[in-house]
C-alpha cells in the first residue's frame, strides 16, 4: 500500500515540517504521495516532488481552496483516502485542524502528535504534556497520524522529481469563510524549525526587554521564543510560545532566559538537545532540564552574552 | 480573592437583539488530572497512576465554560447547557459547570476510557437531541493531548468549526472566531450551528461563589446511557505500553557568562 502526506504550505511555498513528515511516513511505507491542496499553487508540488521516496504528487488546484479551511479541504482527502494505508499530516495547528475531520468521517481514530513509528500500525505518542509516553497500536484499516515534526529530520532532497498528476476537484459552498489573516514577518528563522532558540519569561519584565533577546537571537540567528507567562503578560505574540499547548520544539540548542520552568513549558523543550537555563532563582525547575545553568541577573548576563558571541 | 476580581468584561448597556435571544450553547467538558499535578507511569508500564490523585475540570474546558456564560450575561445566548462523558465521578465537573452559571447538564454515563471519536459520537447525538446554535468546548485535554474532539464532532454533524479560538463574537447568525495559527492569527467566520474549540487567550475563567455553589447543586443533570444515545463505544486502539521518557542526564551549573560562552563553545560545540 501507499501512504498520503499532506503538505503544509502557503500557495507558494511548502513548509519544511512537511519534510519530516515524510520521514516519518517512509518509516510506515517506501511508497509515498503528497496532496497539495491550495490554489495555484503549482510551486509547491514541484517543491514536494523533490523530497526523497515521494513517488507522486497530486495537486488539487481550486479557488475554493485557497485558504484551506479544513471544511473545503477534508472532502478533497476522502474522495482519495481509501487508496492509501495512511494519511499522515504535521501536528501544526493546520495538520490539528484538518486531520481529525478526515478521521471522523472515515470513522476512524487519529493518532496524534507522534514522536516514533515502531512499524505500520504501532505509534510512540506522548501524553500527559509528555510525562509519559504511550505506545498505541491501531487496528483501523486507514491510520490517521499528525506527526511531531521536532522529532523527525526533515528527509533529502533528490533531483529525480516525482511526477505531478492533477486532480479534478469540486469545493462546495462553504460553511467557513476566510476573513483575513495576521502572520508575522519576521526575517528570523521559524520557531518550529530553527536549530536555535532564545526563549524569554516572567523574569525579562517587559516587552522591551525581549530586544536584549533580540540581540543574542541575530547573533546565533536564533528563532525567539516565550513561555506561557510572558505571552499572558503581553510581552510578545501567543505565536511565540513554546509549551504543552503551544510550539512544541526540538532545536540544537535552547536558551532559556527569565523562565522558571512549569511542567506544561517543560512538555514544550526539554527534547531540545542542548538547554541552557539562565535565571536568577536557583531553586526553579528549569535548572532540573538544563545541561548548563547560569544562576544570575539576566540583565547582567544577556549584554556580557551579546558581546561574547 | 473574590471570585469577580478576574473578570474583566463589562455588559453592554443595550438590550440583546430578541431575535438571537433564544440561542442555546452546548459546552462538553472533561474531568481530567489537576493541572498541577505530575503525573507518574504505574509500576507495571500499563497507563499513569491516577491513584489518589487529585482531578479537576480540564483548563480549556474551564474557558469553554467561562465564554458560554459571558455569551449568556451579554444577552447573546438564552442557555448554557454542559455535557460530559465518564463515569459517576464526572458529575462533579458538571456541578463546576453549573455553579459557574451553565442551566443544566446532561451526564452520558461512560467508565473507562472512550477514544475521541466515540466521544465525538456521543456529543453527536446529544447535539441532535439538543439542537444547539453553539458549540463550544477545549481544544484539547491535557490527560490525553489528542486535540480532536471538537474537530470530529464537527465533521460528523456537518458544521463548521473555529477552533483555538482566542476571540469569539457571534451575530447576525454567525460566529467570527479569532484563531491561533502557527505564523499569527487567522480569523474566519462560520455559519451557526457551529464548533468553537478555546486556546488560552480566550479568556480568564471565573471562581465560583458560594452561593452559586449551593444552588447548583440544585439544578438537573440528566443522566443517559450511550445505549440510550444509540451510540455503540468502539476503541480501536490498544495502548501496549506507557514509558517515562528519558530523563535528561545531569547538568552542570556554570558560574559566569564567560564559562558559559566557553562551553557552548567547546563542549557542547553548538555555537561556532
Amino acid at each position: 500500500m501507499t501512504v498520503l502526506v499532506i503538505a503544509e504550505h502557503n500557495n507558494q511555498t511548502l513548509n519544511p515540517l512537511t519534510g519530516c513528515v515524510i520521514t516519518a511516513a517512509a518509516q510506515i511505507e517506501s511508497d509515498i504521495h503528497v496532496l497539495v491542496a491550495g490554489k495555484d499553487c503549482q510551486a509547491v508540488a514541484e517543491q514536494s516532488a523533490s523530497y526523497e521516496g515521494v513517488s507522486k504528487v497530486l495537486i488539487a488546484d481550486n479557488q475554493g481552496l485557497e485558504f484551506q479551511l479544513p471544511e473545503a479541504v477534508t472532502p478533497v482527502i476522502l474522495e482519495m483516502a481509501s487508496a492509501y494505508s495512511a494519511v499522515l499530516a504535521a501536528a501544526s495547528t493546520t495538520g490539528k485542524n484538518l486531520l481529525p475531520r478526515v478521521a471522523a468521517l472515515l470513522d476512524v481514530s487519529q493518532i496524534s502528535d507522534i514522536v516514533a513509528v515502531q512499524s505500520a500500525d504501532t505509534f510512540i505518542r506522548p501524553i500527559y504534556a509528555g510525562n509519559a509516553l504511550a505506545t498505541v497500536q491501531s487496528q483501523d484499516a486507514i491510520k490517521v497520524l499528525t506527526v511531531r515534526t521536532a522529532a523527525f529530520e526533515e528527509v533529502g532532497k533528490t533531483d529525480a522529481s516525482a511526477a505531478i498528476e492533477s486532480l479534478d476537484v469540486q469545493v462546495d459552498q462553504a460553511v467557513s469563510e476566510f476573513v483575513s489573516e495576521n502572520l508575522s514577518s519576521s526575517e528570523r528563522p521559524q520557531l518550529a524549525a530553527a536549530s536555535v532558540v532564545v526563549s524569554g519569561g516572567r523574569g525579562l519584565g517587559s516587552a522591551e526587554n525581549f530586544q536584549l533577546l533580540e540581540k543574542i537571537a541575530d547573533k546565533l540567528g536564533a528563532a525567539i521564543g516565550a513561555s506561557r507567562a510572558a505571552v499572558d503578560a503581553g510581552y510578545v505574540g501567543n505565536d511565540l510560545q513554546v509549551g504543552q499547548t503551544g510550539k512544541i520544539i526540538a532545536p540544537d540548542l535552547y536558551i532559556a532566559v527569565g523562565i522558571s520552568g512549569a511542567i506544561q513549558h517543560l512538555a514544550g523543550m526539554k527534547d531540545s538537545k542542548v538547554i541552557v537555563a539562565i535565571n536568577s532563582d536557583a531553586e526553579a525547575p528549569i535548572f532540573q532540564v538544563a545541561d548548563y545553568g547560569l544562576v544570575a541577573d539576566l540583565f547582567q548576563v544577556l549584554p556580557e552574552l551579546e558581546t561574547l558571541l | 480573592m473574590e471570585p469577580g476580581d478576574r473578570c474583566q468584561w463589562s455588559l453592554s448597556g443595550s438590550l440583546p437583539n430578541p431575535s438571537i435571544i433564544s440561542m442555546k450553547i452546548l459546552v462538553p467538558v472533561k474531568r481530567v488530572v489537576d493541572a498541577n499535578v505530575k503525573v507518574r507511569v504505574a509500576a507495571d508500564n500499563s497507563a499513569v497512576d491516577l491513584s489518589n490523585v487529585k482531578m479537576a475540570m480540564n483548563p480549556f474546558c474551564e474557558i469553554a465554560v467561562e465564554e458560554a456564560i459571558r455569551l449568556k450575561e451579554s444577552g447573546v445566548a438564552s442557555e448554557v447547557v454542559a455535557v460530559t462523558v465518564g463515569d459517576d465521578k464526572a458529575q462533579e465537573q458538571l456541578r463546576t459547570a453549573m455553579a459557574l452559571g451553565a442551566d443544566r447538564s446532561i451526564w452520558v454515563e461512560q467508565a473507562g476510557q472512550v477514544e475521541p471519536l466515540s466521544v465525538a459520537k456521543l456529543l453527536k447525538a446529544v447535539v441532535e437531541k439538543e439542537a444547539p446554535d453553539l458549540i463550544i468546548l477545549g481544544k484539547q485535554s491535557i490527560d490525553g493531548d489528542n486535540n480532536q474532539v471538537g474537530q470530529m464532532l464537527a465533521a460528523l454533524c456537518g458544521m463548521p468549526q473555529g477552533t483555538f479560538a482566542f476571540k469569539l463574537e457571534v451575530a447576525n447568525g454567525r460566529a467570527v472566531v479569532s484563531r491561533e495559527v502557527d505564523g499569527g492569527e487567522q480569523v474566519v467566520s462560520l455559519s451557526l450551528p457551529a464548533v468553537v474549540t478555546t486556546d488560552l487567550r480566550l479568556n480568564t475563567p471565573r471562581y465560583a461563589k458560594l452561593p452559586d455553589i449551593m444552588k447548583a447543586k440544585k439544578k438537573p443533570i440528566d443522566h443517559l446511557s450511550p445505549e440510550a444515545l444509540g451510540v455503540t463505544i468502539k476503541n480501536t486502539m490498544t495502548t501496549l505500553s506507557v514509558a517515562e521518557p528519558a530523563g535528561r542526564k545531569a547538568g552542570v551549573m556554570v558560574s559566569s557568562t564567560q564559562e558559559l560562552v566557553d562551553k557552548l563553545r567547546n563542549e557542547a560545540k553548538v555555537i561556532s
